[in-house]
């Protein structure tokens, strides 16, 4: 395998990005007006939140390509992006919480947000329980694909349904409806966490490679002791 | 054309094969009116079933649908049956089709039992003239499942660990349809103040129509890998 110099180089630059960022919401960016300092946690809820849309929307798009062409590549990185829909939801939902104790007085609310994301985390976790219960790489990456293609009907709701139902979760903020001070580190630290999600992707689906390169090779049993 | 006539056998072919197992049938209206039961040990007091049991019949369908999707795919293996049809050949979003449709006449055949055995039980009172309602609700909620259901039940149906996996994959993916479904029911049984059943229903359509059409698109693809 070709060694991941520009993979690793996205992970440097989102996680030090990242760092810039938090710093700058924690201490420069200026308090929400009604919440205050709890607000702050925004800075990584909120990137968090988008990155996860973009990693379930990079699945989508790998699942249609891995159905199109049959090739491969496209499952490991379908695999990739799955991964970090989930891995990006479970961090989502718990800061999420953090926020809403404070300022909702509850930890969580069966508001449309919070239960179509909790549902999109339930459903892309199941596509990758899916996964370890086919043997056979082919039939694997073709059901992974289907899965992944009906689960997705999920994120249009957590995205617009915000709009569509306005309950106790805010609708998307803008430029326009933020004090200027707050957007440059959201900006910083959107990026940052799409960058390392896009270097977490491309380590998985290496590794996804990996495992089914030695899977064809026939050695299941070393694999099983390699993963236990 | 071709594919419309094969749809129209193969219904005819699901349709007699669930007349000719119709004992499991009893089985899964026996596990609905159970589960029916078991729910108001949850909620004592007749008001709180009265306003929950919307809801309570819609989980009913949903636990008694896994056991009759589960069985779709798994009796077309037996003898190879499945593969005999490709063979002939028959158009694969022709049997997705035929079986979908006949699972939703299977979940639409709860309703008549679900629906009085709920209402005796929880001394619901309906509207007569709510029924009509009633009906194309559940005939919608129905609908809604039998697809996705049968998308998973076909890609699942040789699996091992089939009966977790298909209730882990179907569950989380139905759930903004068990939700209208839920709220349609509410405001059927227990009155429409602010009007807003029809929005509702129109989501409900719109569930039906998204998963009907990618199920029928993506079943090939299934059928492709040896489901």
């Amino acid at each position: 395998m070709k060694p991941l110099t520009w993979q690793h180089g996205l992970g440097i630059l989102g996680f030090g990005l990242l760092v810039t960022g938090s710093v700058m919401g924690l201490t420069m960016a200026p308090p929400e007006r009604h919440m205050g300092d709890v607000s702050r946690i925004a800075y990584i809820h909120v990137p968090t939140a988008w990155s996860m849309l973009l990693a379930s929307t990079f699945a989508f798009g790998w699942a249609l390509t891995s159905l199109w062409t049959g090739k491969e590549r496209y499952d490991d990185l379908l695999a990739g992006s799955l991964e970090a829909t989930v891995i990006l939801s479970v961090l989502m939902l718990p800061s999420g919480m953090i926020w809403a104790k404070p300022t909702w007085g509850v930890w969580w609310d069966w508001d449309v947000r919070l239960t179509s994301s909790l549902v999109g985390l339930l459903l892309f976790a199941g596509i990758l329980a899916l996964r370890t219960f086919v043997d056979e790489p082919k039939r694997r990456a073709t059901w992974t694909a289907v899965a992944t293609i009906v689960a997705y009907v999920d994120i249009p709701l957590i995205y617009f349904g915000v709009r569509w139902w306005r309950s106790i979760h805010q609708v998307q903020s803008s430029p326009e409806t933020v004090s200027g001070g707050m957007i440059l580190p959201w900006r910083i630290n959107a990026f940052a966490v799409l960058f390392i999600t896009l270097w977490f992707i491309a380590m998985r689906s290496r590794i996804e490679a990996g495992r089914r390169q030695l899977e064809q090779a026939g050695e299941p049993e070393r694999i099983a002791e390699a993963v236990a | 054309m071709i594919v419309l006539r094969q749809l129209v056998a193969l219904i005819g072919k699901d349709l007699r094969l669930e007349w000719r197992r119709r004992a499991r049938l009893l089985v899964v209206f026996v596990f609905g009116a159970m589960t029916l039961l078991l729910f108001s040990f949850a909620l004592p007091e007749t008001e709180m079933l009265v306003r929950a049991s919307g809801g309570l019949l819609v989980l009913a369908l949903l636990l008694s649908s896994t056991l009759g999707l589960a069985e779709s795919f798994r009796v077309e293996h037996e003898d190879r049956a499945l593969e005999g049809l490709f063979l002939l050949p028959v158009e694969p979003v022709a049997v997705f089709y035929s079986k979908a449709i006949a699972n939703t006449l299977f979940l639409l055949a709860l309703g008549p039992v679900l629906a009085p055995a709920a209402l005796i039980l929880y001394s619901v009172q309906v509207d007569p003239s709510a029924i009509a309602d009633f009906a194309l609700i559940w005939a919608l909620a129905a609908a809604g499942l039998a697809a996705p259901g049968t998308l998973y039940s076909g890609m699942t149906s040789r699996m091992r660990g089939q009966d977790v996996l298909l209730p882990l994959l179907l569950f989380p993916l139905v759930g903004p349809l068990l939700l209208a479904s839920v709220k349609s029911l509410n405001l059927v049984i227990l009155g429409d103040a602010m009007d807003q059943l029809g929005s509702w229903r129109n989501l409900l359509i719109a569930f039906d129509v998204i998963y009907w059409s990618i199920g029928g698109v993506l079943y090939p693809f299934v059928c492709e890998e040896g489901s």
